[in-house]
């Protein structure tokens, strides 16, 4: 009995492993950067070039960081739905725009609405690599002590919305 | 020659000698042309020894975009974009280990091809060497088993001539 038990209960394991295999998806690589404090940055703003964001400004409320370009094609898929979400006035989106052109820029959010309390220019990336971005649109959740406290790889769903970020968003802005 | 004509194709692709000559004088003139242009290889950075750096770091460091190449190999803006930031920190003499330091606190150990030794990546590390083990000592239990089982029996005299006259010894 014992060795038709053996054979069959490794290869429950084998399978389990790969079943769980099957739900993870590889390109999300968690972020060493959650519950860390966002980098410190100092930006142009894209609509008015002589005036400056810096990592400091935004202590004391919870915000979303949007790293958004207009090359990126997914972006075009979430775009509606942070639209909706600065509509709804829950939280302020800012906007980190990725080594891109500034003209296309403003003609992109132009053209699919500007849901950004600020879109901030990182023309080179820099900053972009300070988050650890590497793949656009990436969200991050700053909470008011300037803490990251959630990273959201590709675009934002209907789906993340609703269960992780306005959730967090309000648990968030609920604390001191 | 031929009855048909569907031959003709090939005939007339059959160059008389003059032609043959004025193709071969056109592709000499070509290549000419080319050798007066080409020159050493220019170096893709200004420093060999940057670069050296540079490509012996990124082989063990992993492209986040195209996760089965080294950022060393990749073409990506991602592992163009690190091999910048990394040759401006070999310029401004940062050692290996802050430059590495750098991508772990932005990436993550993801980015590394040689993750550090660490409770989440034990497994990893000596999964391997624990199946090893286990199949080792499996095959062993098996083999004794196996040779416990087994019963040897001795050939009886007529088999012995048998296998004798089988294998062409001579009778002693």
């Amino acid at each position: 009995m014992m060795r038709y038990l053996i054979p069959l209960f490794a290869f429950i394991v084998l399978a389990a492993f790969l079943l769980v295999g099957l739900t993870l998806n590889p390109r999300q690589v968690p972020s060493p950067l959650i519950d860390k404090p966002a980098p410190i940055f100092q930006l142009n703003h894209l609509h008015e070039p002589e005036k400056i964001l810096s990592s400091t400004d935004n202590l004391g409320k919870v915000w979303l960081l949007n790293v958004w370009a207009s090359w990126c094609v997914s972006c075009r898929d979430e775009h509606p739905l942070l639209v909706e979400l600065a509509k709804s006035g829950i939280v302020s989106i800012y906007g980190l725009n990725y080594k891109d052109e500034r003209t296309t820029a403003m003609q992109w959010l132009k053209r699919y609405g500007d849901p950004y309390a600020v879109s901030i220019v990182d023309a080179d990336g820099k900053v972009g690599i300070d988050f650890g971005v590497y793949g656009v649109p990436e969200t991050y959740i700053i909470d008011k002590k300037g803490i990251i406290r959630h990273k959201q790889i590709g675009p934002v769903t209907a789906d993340s919305l609703e269960k992780t970020i306005v959730p967090l968003i309000i648990e968030l802005q609920k604390q001191a | 020659m031929f009855k048909d004509n569907r031959f003709s194709f090939f005939k007339a692709l059959q160059l008389n000698r003059m032609k043959v000559w004025l193709v071969f004088a056109f592709l000499v003139l070509m290549l000419a042309s080319t050798l007066g242009w080409s020159k050493e290889a220019v170096p893709v950075a200004e420093d060999p020894e940057v670069e050296k750096r540079m490509l012996a770091l990124t082989m063990d460091l992993r492209c986040l975009v195209c996760q089965n190449e080294s950022i060393a190999d990749s073409r990506a803006d991602f592992s163009n974009d690190m091999r910048r930031e990394i040759r401006q920190k070999i310029k401004e003499n940062k050692s290996d280990e802050e430059i590495i330091q750098f991508l772990v606190d932005r990436y993550g150990d993801f980015v590394l091809y040689n993750p550090p030794v660490k409770p989440t990546t034990i497994m990893l590390w000596f999964g391997p060497i624990l199946l090893f083990v286990i199949g080792f000592i499996s095959l062993l239990t098996y083999l004794k088993r196996r040779r416990e089982q087994i019963e040897e029996v001795p050939l009886s005299e007529a088999e012995q001539k048998k296998a004798d006259v089988l294998l062409g010894k001579k009778k002693r």
